[in-house]
Formats: structure tokens, C-alpha cells, sequence
């Protein structure tokens, strides 16, 4: 069992029950979860305090948070955006969508190239000083040309995020063979295997760890530099909606668009690690046994 | 100096008559950046079909290297390396090809971490396409019963004691019916208790599959425990110093760590040792990895 | 016994001789260089497709060759405004990197060494820092009375979380047995701070702060797309390709994003460069 030093007692009592619930008593046991709800508190307290009670000079022209929750929770919304209203997902949808495929062809393209440096030195050679001249380029300055090459409003925004998400993989992908022991090779090289066992049996596996590390990375390139691409060139999502809310001098909305990317960033990050916690279940278990 | 060593005539009984090692004048010159250091100089030794040789020397003495180039991880500078009267690398082939008749034990264990057990000792007959996928799996899990892993068979390395990680190490060499296993300190990072545990299984395994071994520590004790022969090397550049024959009957046990045979065997090699050690510490150059 | 101990044996003479002989011998630098070579000939055959051959390719046909691209980099160096937008986007990283760095570093070492301030402030951090710097965009120009202040707002917010995230991490990671090892030599808690948790975070200060610089440069570009090169003269890097784009010159656009992708390797460098000189020991290999 995983009990390990600190909280004996406690570790027996919750011996018998599941995992998740022996979690969770320990977190209630905790002092933590109390003080983390203190800073929630404290922080929208004080957004609540400057911008709504005392009107502080400036932040008057902020919405403070009851109106933003009011105005997002309102099934008639006064400015247009809730999440009663079909727009709101039609957006959500819009980024979302873009989001799959940028980060789905980035991961199909950039993970197998990263793989291929990292197991063939020849092809590196090749192909990486060109990845490393194009890399300090940031996203950004490529959305004048993306919006040339590519015609419409969806290529050249899921071209952008693509891009951005790409390095990411492809580098942390690389840097996961690189960080593979070299003694895993010679261990696989002395027990007969040919060049295709090792990609695939210490290749692959081994650079896992790295490449999951990217790919939560790369998640969020991806949001950024897609956020970037809808403001200046986009007709649907959560960039959009921001950045149009700022052109008709509201603000609600685009504080209600900042909190929906906050979410929704940070769950399709989550999404990613579940699945590379799935996929290393050597890893994971490892771990739970080292308690961390 | 030279030295060229006899073959010792093993002990034990019905020694299989594979896996003779004839190491023959080696010198290895690593060349970083132009500067040459020499790690072998002019070494030469033979190993007996089914003799457990324990090579013994100071921290970064060259020991590796000579185990690397008998597996095929790094190439020579000069000389011959044989296995059973074939070349295995030479003038014209500098770098041995790795294979499955020399298997090697690795100073810090490396089982796959992203396998099970049962997966890591079926590894080896299944790349090499000897045994069906339902048959290897079924001979890893006999052979990991056999050493008492039968419950920890689909653990992955990373939940089981470094001790049993590495007893299904040397599993999945022998699951491979190598000529020779090669060991690279594979008990270093453990405690004595452990140790001693780890001593007594690896001679249970020895007294039944009569592998030949090439083992290298520089635990003295550990190594005139297991071996028939330990070979004690110089400081950088490895060369042969001394070598003493271990003439204990097997099968051992941990009584004999307290007999007086042992005891004279471990003065008679202590003084080479120490010296060398001495040695090697006031150089004090950084252990070649 | 053959043996050159380091140093000794091998003269300057011999040591750049071998170096020369290296670099023949390094096949590593030869297939980079022959790899950009193909690159740039294939660039500029697929750009110039439609002239020769009266088909244009897709998407590279739309690129301007690299030989214009040079014509037009030849043609705005000696000009006064492509420098000083140089000068206006380092103004502005500058400002928000030297910010973020001066709040980051510390608010990091904060919630390193005190539990509380962890527990009472890591969540709304974290809270925020999903959200893209980008986002904050229109609310930091309705915020802030100047546009310049604005853009400097959203830059720092870009590499405050990724530095802050980076300090945390590494100074929470300190190896326990140096803080025990201070201890019982007598050491206080100032001493421990200062000799110990801030030398064995640098190294994750400075990962985060070239990170951060990455980012930086990229929110940089993006406010002045947006708020800058709208009406008020904001100038800089971003203006230029902007400007670039609104004028319809290909080349200048890739002249701008190669500038930039210079400018941000100079300031990467500069930090790896700093990172070194802080961090002797950090040079051993």
C-alpha cells in the first residue's frame, strides 16, 4: 500500500478505503485547501472592493466581478454574452475547434520529426539548423504572411497556432530521446535488437516523459498564439469576442472572454496530462510509490 | 609490463564449454578533443569456458572500457579480443558487433523502466524473433518464478526494490543463453545486507547454468566470495597487476566469509589493491565515463 | 607509456592545428550549412516558379524570393526609421522584462520559502495564468492612460507568470541537504536565503528569464500590431511589418520578421551570456 511516513495514523484509517477517497480525507485533513479559498477570497475581494465599492480612479473602468458573474450567469444578458446565449458557445466552439486541429496536426508532424532527430544523427544534422533559424521568429510576425498565403479566416489562424505549437513538440520531442540513458540503448543493442526494436522499444517509450511535457506546452503556445491570430484577423472565437467587445467600448464581455480562455486553457492542458499520465502508467505508478 | 595470463582450469564441475574470453594485448586510446588518454594499456587475459572472473581495480581504471569493447560498445586502439577462438574485434575491426551471446549487466541496472518485469525478460528472444510472443512471455514468467519473482512479474522496475530490479536483470540476460555475461559492478549502490542476498541468488544462478562471467566491483571481498579467479588491475592505464586463484570448492555459502581461507585470499589481494587505489586517488582524475 | 596528460603534451600550435583539422572533419557543421543552402535555393526557385514557368506554386509562390528579400534589407538598413524601430521594440522588452524580473524574481523566492504566502497566493496565480497575455490586450488599453504604458503592462504580465513558475520550481527543488548542511554549520535564516535558496535558483531564474524573454518579444509584437500600428505613431518592430503589410511590400514583411528573429536571438544570447558569467560553476562541462 502507499503508505509512506508522514500521517501513520492517518494512513491506516484510510488503508481500507478507495484511493480517491483516501485523497480526499487527506485533503480535508489539510490546512491547505482552507487558505488556498482565503486567497480566492482576498483576490476577488479586493477586484470586488477597487472596482465596485470604492471606485479607485481607473478601475472604475473595470467591471468588478459581481457584474461580470451576473452578466455571464443572466439568461438575459444586457450586453449580449452569457452562457444562456448561443453565441457564447459558438465562440468557445470556434476557438476550440482550431485549437483541435492546430494542436492535432502540430502533435502528427512535430512528434514523429522530434522521434527522427533524436534517433538519427545525420537527419538532425539536416534538419535542425533550419528549425533553429526559423525559431526566434516569433508567431506573431508571421501573421501578415499567413494571411497572404493562406485565403480566408480559418486557414491562416490554425496555420499560426500550428507553427507555435510545432517548435514546441518537435524540440521537447527531441529532447526526450536525448534524455533517454544511454545504457537503455546498449541494453537493447546486447540483447539482439535491430535498429527498428530500438526506435520503437526505447526510442518511443523513453522520450514519453518529455514529449508529454511538450505537448502540455505546446497546448498552451497554441492558445496564445491563437488568441493573437483571432484579434488581429478572425471573424468567430474567444479572441475575437474580446477584442470586438474592446471595439464597442464594453467591457463585460471581454472580461467574460478572458476568464473562458483562462478555463478553457487550462482544461485542455489538464486533457493532455490525463492522457500522458494514461500512457505512462510505468511512470505514474513509479511515482505514486515515491508518494509525489 | 605484459602479462599474460594462464588458463585457469576451472573448478567447477561439468563446466559448460562455451564462452571462452581470450583478451589479447588490448590498448585503448580515448581521443577527446586531440587529447589522448590512455585507458588500456597492452592488456591481456583469458577466460575460461564457464570461469566466473571477477576484475578488480580502482574507480575509473579502465575496467569499463575493457567490458565495453568485449560488448561491442566501444572500439580498440590495437590488439585481438576472442570469443570461443572467433574474432570478435581486432586490427581490421576495431568495434565488435553487439549480440546476444554477450550480455551485459549495467552498473546502474537498465530494465526498461516503460516494461514489466515479465516484458523486459521476454525482450531479448522475442526481437530476435527465437520465440513466439506467447511462448517468450511464458518462459519470462517460468524463469522469473524460478528466482522467486513470480508475484512481482508485472510490476514495472520503478515499484519493485533495486535489489529485485536487479535479479530480473540478470534474468533477462540468461533467458538469452548468453556465452558469457558481462557485469559491470551491478552491486554497487547497494547495502551489504542486500549485497550478500544478491551473492548467494547470483551463485544459485551460476551453480545451475555454469555461465561464464566477466564481473567487474571493487568490492575485494565480493569478489573473492563469487569468483574462481579476480583479476587485479592498475590504475589508469589498466593493465593486469596480480592475479589470485580463488581455489574454494562451490558451492559457497556466507560461512566461508568468515573461514581463514577467505581471509588469506583477501590479504593476499588487499596489498595490490590498496596500492593501486593509492595510486589512482593521487592522480585524482576524473573517472571516465 | 604514450600517455598526454591534458595540457602538457599538446602545444598551441598543434592544439589549432587540430581544431582546423576538426572542423574539416565535422560533418556536423557541413550538413547544417549544405541543408540551408538547399533551403534557400529551392525558396527561391519556388518563388520565382511563376515568372519562369507561368505556373505558381502554392503557398511559396507567395513568398518573395530571398534574393529580393536582401535587395530589400540592402534597401532599408542605411534608413533612419528602420533602426529606430529596432530601438523602440528593445525600449519596450526591456521595460516589461526588467519589470517582470524586478517583481517576478522576488514574489518567486516569496512563495518558495513561505508556506503561507504559497498557500494564499499560488491559487489566484494560477488562476490567471491560463489566460493569454494577448487577452489582456483590450483591457490593459482601457486601463491604462497611455498606450505605452499598456504595452508595457501586457509584456510584463507575459513573462511574469513564466518566471515566477521557474523561480518557484527551482527554488523548491533545492537539494534538502544543503539547507541542512548550512544549518548545522550555525547559519540564519538570512544567510540561508541569500548563500544558499538564491544561488541554487539561478539556474532555474535564468531558464525562465530566456524563456520569458521569448515571450516577451512575442507579446512585444503582437500590442504593437494591434494598438500600435493603429493611429497614435508607436513605431517598432511590429509596426514595420504591419506597415509592411498595409503597403503591400512582401519583402519588407520578411525583412521585419527576420529583424526580429535576430532581435530575439540577441537578447537570448545576451541572457545565456549573463547566465555563464553568474554561474561559474555551471561551466565545468
Amino acid at each position: 500500500m502507499l503508505n509512506n511516513g508522514q500521517g501513520a495514523s492517518l494512513g491506516v484509517r484510510a488503508g481500507r478505503m478507495p484511493m480517491f477517497m483516501a485523497r480526499i480525507y487527506r485533503r480535508l485533513s489539510a490546512t491547505g485547501p482552507y487558505f488556498t479559498l482565503l486567497g480566492l477570497v482576498l483576490w476577488v475581494g479586493t477586484w470586488w472592493l477597487l472596482c465596485e465599492v470604492f471606485s479607485v480612479p481607473r478601475f472604475e473602468k473595470m467591471p468588478g466581478p459581481v457584474v461580470v458573474l451576473s452578466e455571464l450567469f443572466s439568461p438575459q444578458p444586457f450586453l449580449g454574452v452569457s452562457v444562456f446565449t448561443e453565441e457564447y458557445y459558438a465562440h468557445m466552439w470556434a476557438s476550440c475547434r482550431r485549437i483541435f486541429f492546430a494542436f492535432c496536426i502540430a502533435t502528427g508532424v512535430g512528434v514523429p520529426l522530434g522521434l527522427f532527430m533524436g534517433w538519427s544523427r545525420k537527419f538532425r544534422d539536416y534538419t535542425f539548423p533550419i528549425l533553429e533559424i526559423l525559431r526566434p521568429i516569433p508567431i506573431l510576425a508571421w501573421v501578415p504572411l499567413a494571411i497572404l498565403m493562406f485565403k480566408g479566416f480559418e486557414s491562416p489562424v490554425i496555420f499560426l497556432a500550428t507553427l507555435a505549437s510545432l517548435y514546441v513538440s518537435t524540440l521537447n520531442t527531441l529532447l526526450g530521446v536525448d534524455s533517454i540513458d544511454e545504457s537503455y540503448f546498449r541494453a537493447a543493442g546486447c540483447l539482439g535488437s535491430k535498429p527498428h526494436h530500438i526506435f520503437w522499444h526505447v526510442v518511443v517509450p523513453g522520450a514519453l516523459p518529455f514529449m508529454f511535457t511538450g505537448l502540455q506546452i505546446s497546448i498552451g503556445v497554441a492558445w496564445f498564439s491563437l488568441v493573437a491570430a483571432e484579434m488581429v484577423s478572425g471573424d468567430w472565437g474567444l479572441g475575437y469576442l474580446i477584442v470586438d467587445a474592446y471595439m464597442n467600448n464594453v467591457t463585460v464581455p471581454m472580461v467574460i472572454g478572458m476568464i473562458t480562455l483562462g478555463f478553457v486553457g487550462w482544461f485542455t492542458s489538464v486533457l493532455v496530462r490525463i492522457v500522458g499520465d494514461r500512457m505512462m502508467q510505468w511512470r505514474t505508478r513509479a511515482l505514486a510509490m515515491e508518494n509525489r | 609490463m605484459a602479462a599474460s595470463v594462464a588458463v585457469n582450469q576451472s573448478t567447477a564441475p561439468g563446466a559448460a564449454a562455451k564462452g571462452a574470453v581470450s583478451i589479447r594485448n588490448v590498448t585503448k586510446v580515448y581521443d577527446p578533443e586531440g587529447v589522448n588518454v590512455m585507458a588500456v594499456d597492452d592488456c591481456s587475459m583469458e577466460i575460461a569456458a564457464g570461469e566466473v572472473c571477477m576484475v578488480v581495480g580502482p574507480s575509473g581504471c579502465g575496467k569499463t572500457t575493457l567490458l565495453n569493447a568485449i560488448a561491442g560498445f566501444h572500439s580498440i586502439t590495437a590488439g585481438e579480443i576472442h570469443l570461443d577462438g572467433e574474432l570478435l574485434c581486432g586490427p581490421d575491426k576495431p568495434l565488435a558487433e553487439q549480440g546476444a551471446d554477450r550480455v551485459v549487466v549495467f552498473q546502474n541496472g537498465a530494465l526498461f523502466p516503460w516494461k514489466t518485469l515479465r516484458d523486459n525478460v521476454a525482450y531479448g528472444p522475442l526481437v530476435r524473433g527465437q520465440l513466439s510472443k506467447r511462448d517468450a512471455l511464458d518462459k519470462a514468467a517460468q524463469m522469473l518464478a524460478d528466482v522467486g519473482l513470480a508475484e512481482f512479474a508485472e510490476k514495472y522496475p520503478g515499484e519493485v526494490s533495486s535489489g529485485m530490479a536487479r535479479r530480473a536483470e540478470i534474468v533477462r540476460a540468461l533467458i538469452n543463453d548468453p556465452k558469457v555475461l558481462l557485469l559491470d559492478e551491478p552491486y554497487r549502490a547497494m547495502d551489504e545486507l542486500t549485497k550478500s542476498i544478491m551473492h548467494e541468488a547470483l551463485l544459485e544462478m551460476y551453480d545451475r547454468t555454469r555461465v561464464t562471467m566477466f564481473f567487474i566491483t571493487h568490492d575485494l571481498e565480493e569478489a573473492i566470495f563469487l569468483g574462481d579467479r579476480v583479476v587485479v588491475m592498475t590504475t589508469r592505464p589498466c593493465r593486469t597487476k596480480k592475479i589470485v586463484d580463488v581455489n574454494i570448492p562451490r558451492p559457497r555459502d556466507y560461512h566461508l566469509l568468515s573461514s581463514e581461507a577467505f581471509r588469506l585470499l583477501v590479504e593476499e589481494a588487499s596489498e595490490a589493491v590498496h596500492e593501486e587505489a593509492l595510486k589512482a586517488f593521487t592522480a585524482g582524475e576524473r573517472e571516465l565515463a | 607509456m604514450a600517455v598526454a596528460a591534458s595540457g602538457t603534451g599538446a602545444s598551441g600550435g598543434g592544439l589549432r592545428r587540430l581544431r582546423w583539422s576538426a572542423l574539416k572533419r565535422n560533418a556536423k557543421l557541413w550538413r547544417g550549412a549544405a541543408a540551408i543552402a538547399l533551403t534557400l535555393v529551392l525558396w527561391e526557385c519556388g518563388s520565382r516558379a511563376s515568372q519562369q514557368l507561368g505556373m505558381q506554386l502554392p503557398f511559396i509562390g507567395l513568398i518573395p524570393p530571398p534574393t529580393a528579400v536582401l535587395a530589400a534589407w540592402a534597401e532599408v538598413i542605411p534608413q533612419f526609421g528602420y533602426w529606430e524601430s529596432w530601438y523602440l521594440s528593445f525600449k519596450r522588452v526591456l521595460a516589461g522584462f526588467l519589470s517582470a524580473m524586478v517583481v517576478g524574481i522576488p514574489f518567486g523566492l516569496l512563495l518558495a520559502v513561505s508556506r503561507y504566502c504559497r498557500e494564499i497566493f499560488f491559487p489566484p496565480f494560477e488562476v490567471l495564468r491560463p489566460i493569454p497575455p494577448l487577452a489582456w490586450v483590450p483591457a490593459s488599453l482601457i486601463f491604462w492612460p497611455t498606450n505605452e504604458l499598456s504595452i508595457a503592462f501586457v509584456t510584463f504580465l507575459g513573462a511574469f507568470f513564466t518566471i515566477v513558475i521557474n523561480v518557484l520550481g527551482g527554488a523548491r527543488s533545492i537539494d534538502i541537504r544543503l539547507l541542512r548542511a548550512a544549518q548545522s554549520m550555525g547559519a540564519t535564516k538570512w544567510d540561508m536565503f541569500w548563500r544558499i535558496v538564491l544561488p541554487a535558483s539561478l539556474p532555474s531564474i535564468f531558464t525562465g528569464a530566456a524563456v520569458g524573454m521569448g515571450i516577451t518579444w512575442e507579446v512585444v509584437l503582437a500590442a504593437e500590431m494591434i494598438s500600435g500600428g493603429g493611429t497614435q505613431g508607436g513605431g517598432g518592430l511590429g509596426f514595420f511589418i504591419w506597415n509592411s503589410y498595409m503597403g503591400g511590400s512582401l519583402e519588407q514583411i520578411v525583412v521585419g520578421m527576420f529583424s526580429i528573429g535576430i532581435a530575439g536571438y540577441l537578447s537570448s544570447s545576451a541572457i545565456r551570456y549573463l547566465g555563464d558569467r553568474c554561474m561559474p560553476w555551471r561551466r565545468l562541462f
